[in-house]
């Protein structure tokens, strides 16, 4: 009884915490000069995209136990469908010019009435509808290939994304899904800009990102969350208990992939367009290598991990990419373009050599404070 | 209470199973002891839905439940501890408890407190990982996990498996306190001595048939046991 009432106003303070977050966004963005800092705006709205999609997979992989490789093909469905959704039906024409106009004549923010109210609603309704048909197809291709077990159920949903990837840019497909070329004017981060005014672009990415996290957080530590981890334990118990184990890894896959899905989305609204080359499969390895280095089983580490990551490999080392030449004539060795990804490549090995388990282990973030004041309590009750 | 037919289980490409009659009478506790590989822990996995019986019948209380699926079989009030305990190693003990009653919506703080007064130890331990505990702990989470969904009929597949003398005395007589508060209990057991000293009813098992039946005493006294089983 007394835990509850800890975990209740644990989740306050949580609460509390994410909300001061959202308000230093808002606060950064606006003192700050974007233009003048477009690699910390680019690491925290990207940031902001990966983490979710880092917890989508956190969630199948380390809270379910299904190695699955799928998720850039997953965000690959949520981008193209939020951004054929979305698109203003004015600049159809010249986004489809190869292809003499798109096959769908709407746009979502302008079937809501335009202006800001159209913009939040349409937008909304698009990722939602983006993380379905992510959802929808991860059910469907769950139905054969959840039979399998660990490195062979990777393969297939590695497979999987591989070709969806290729039959979005299928030219017959063109008049949907404009073929190999990339899918753009649809509304942004930075629609919500408001001129003149406040710049919101970094609070939006950070507050639907917060509220789909948010929403895996609870899951996981709902009763379904228990069944999920008891299925990542031992399958054998957990079906003796009553745990249907296809239903339950056929819901596990489908809220990762709706997540994923709605990730996709956003990811297209931090890139200003979708296209489907973006969505390789090393793009679901530094996905799986956030999740590794942010503790497999741990969200805030993912979510720590993911701006960590995205720091470190596309803002805090890019001066090893240019030749640095020191006043005296001495040129520093071995800095050249393509520099940057070497040392990279080191940093994470040695995050890897030394925490074995991610930087988090299977805790979050709040475990940590409750330990050390649980070991405070032991040590007044010793004396 | 439970009425087993006729049972044929394949397993692994042999017939494990070949044919097996016995009847688990309500509120009492039966045991099928037998050697390695008689077939013991197949029985209990077809009864619980783990295993699929190539013929025969299963029925609980004359309610036919041969091939249910798992958690069918759960909601329906039977529960299997099974062989080698298989705890939730990196979730807490209470959580273990908690995936117990997974199928149940009600309330479980009364179950909750029932299984912590039958194991003391585990409510010292709610909050430590289940793999940290001893293996004598972890066969007690075993026991209170499977009465957290609140079973008529426990199925226990060795118990006694790799535990000290001591521990084992222990859990059976666990055994009987959960017996005695209603609880009709299936054993299966290589520690025959032990099984047969707790059971009401006993059957023998050898390579897939069953042999011999009777009173746990009866067969205590039996010659045949006791030179098989009984050293």
């Amino acid at each position: 009884m007394i835990k509850e009432k800890k975990s209740k106003t644990g989740a306050f303070v949580a609460l509390v915490c994410v909300v001061l977050l959202l308000i230093l966004t808002i606060v950064l963005e606006n003192v700050l000069d974007p233009t003048k800092n477009i690699m910390l705006f680019t690491v925290l709205k990207k940031g902001a995209v990966y983490a979710l999609v880092a917890s989508s997979m956190n969630l199948l992989n380390g809270f379910t136990g299904l190695f699955s490789l799928g998720q850039a093909g997953f965000m690959l469905l949520g981008a193209y469908t939020y951004a054929i959704l979305t698109i203003p039906a004015a600049s159809r024409d010249s986004v489809y010019y190869l292809y003499g106009g798109s096959a769908i004549h709407f746009s979502l923010p302008e079937l809501f009435g335009g202006g800001v109210f159209g913009l939040i609603l349409g937008v909304l309704i698009a990722l939602i509808l983006a993380g379905l048909v992510a959802a929808g197809v991860a059910w469907l291709i769950g139905l054969p290939v959840l039979r399998l077990k660990s490195d062979y159920l990777a393969i297939a949903t590695l497979g999987f994304a591989e070709i969806i990837r290729a039959v979005f840019q299928w030219d017959k497909l063109g008049p949907v899904t404009n073929g190999a070329n990339a899918l753009k004017s649809f509304p942004t981060f930075s629609s919500f800009n408001i001129p003149g005014g406040l710049r919101l672009s970094t609070f939006v990415a950070f507050l639907l990102a917060a509220v789909c996290i948010a929403v895996i957080l609870l899951l996981i530590n709902s009763s379904y969350g228990r069944a999920f981890k008891s299925i990542r334990e031992d399958e054998i118990a957990a079906e003796a208990m009553g745990i249907n184990l296809a239903k339950h890894k056929r819901l596990s896959f489908c809220i990762s992939s709706f997540f994923a899905g709605v990730g996709g989305g956003m990811f297209a609204m931090f890139a200003n367009q979708a296209q489907a080359k973006t969505f390789t499969t090393a793009m679901t390895y530094e996905i799986l290598l956030i999740v590794v280095i942010g503790g497999i089983g741990s969200i805030s580490g993912s979510c720590i991990a993911s701006f960590l990551y995205l720091a470190t490999s596309e803002w805090w080392l890019r001066f090893l990419d240019s030749e640095i030449t020191l006043q005296n004539g001495f040129k520093a060795p071995l800095l050249r373009n393509g520099f940057r990804m070497v040392v990279f490549s080191i940093v994470i090995m040695i995050v890897v050599l030394f925490f074995r388990r991610g930087i988090m282990g299977d805790k979050e973030l709040p475990d940590l404070f409750w330990k050390r004041k649980a070991k405070a309590a032991g040590k007044e009750g010793a004396k | 209470m439970l009425k087993i037919d006729g049972l044929r289980v394949n397993y692994g490409g042999i017939e494990a199973v070949k044919g097996i009659d016995f009847e688990v009478p309500e509120g009492k506790i039966v045991t099928l002891i037998g050697a390695n590989g008689a077939g013991k822990s197949t029985i209990l996995r077809t009864i619980a839905g783990l295993v699929k019986p190539a013929a025969g019948r299963i029925r609980l209380q004359a309610e036919d439940i041969t091939a249910l699926s798992p958690d069918r079989i759960v909601s329906k009030g039977i529960t299997l501890v099974p062989e080698g305990r298989h705890v939730f190693p990196d979730l807490t003990v209470l959580e273990n408890l908690k995936i117990g009653a997974y199928l149940r919506t009600d309330d479980l703080n009364h179950d909750l407190e029932w299984v912590y007064s039958l194991f003391p130890r585990l409510k010292e331990r709610s909050w430590q990982a289940a793999g940290t505990l001893s293996g004598g702990e972890q066969q007690m989470l075993a026991v209170g996990r499977a009465l957290m969904s609140r079973p008529k009929l426990m199925m226990m597949d060795e118990p006694s498996l790799g535990l000290a003398p001591l521990v084992v005395k222990d859990i059976f007589s666990i055994i009987r306190k959960i017996n005695e508060q209603g609880v009709t209990i299936l054993l299966i057991e290589q520690n025959a001595n032990m099984a047969l000293h707790t059971a009401d009813l006993a059957y023998v098992l050898e390579t897939g048939r069953l042999t011999l039946s009777g009173t746990g005493e009866e067969l205590l006294k039996n010659e045949a046991v006791k030179k098989a089983y009984l050293g």
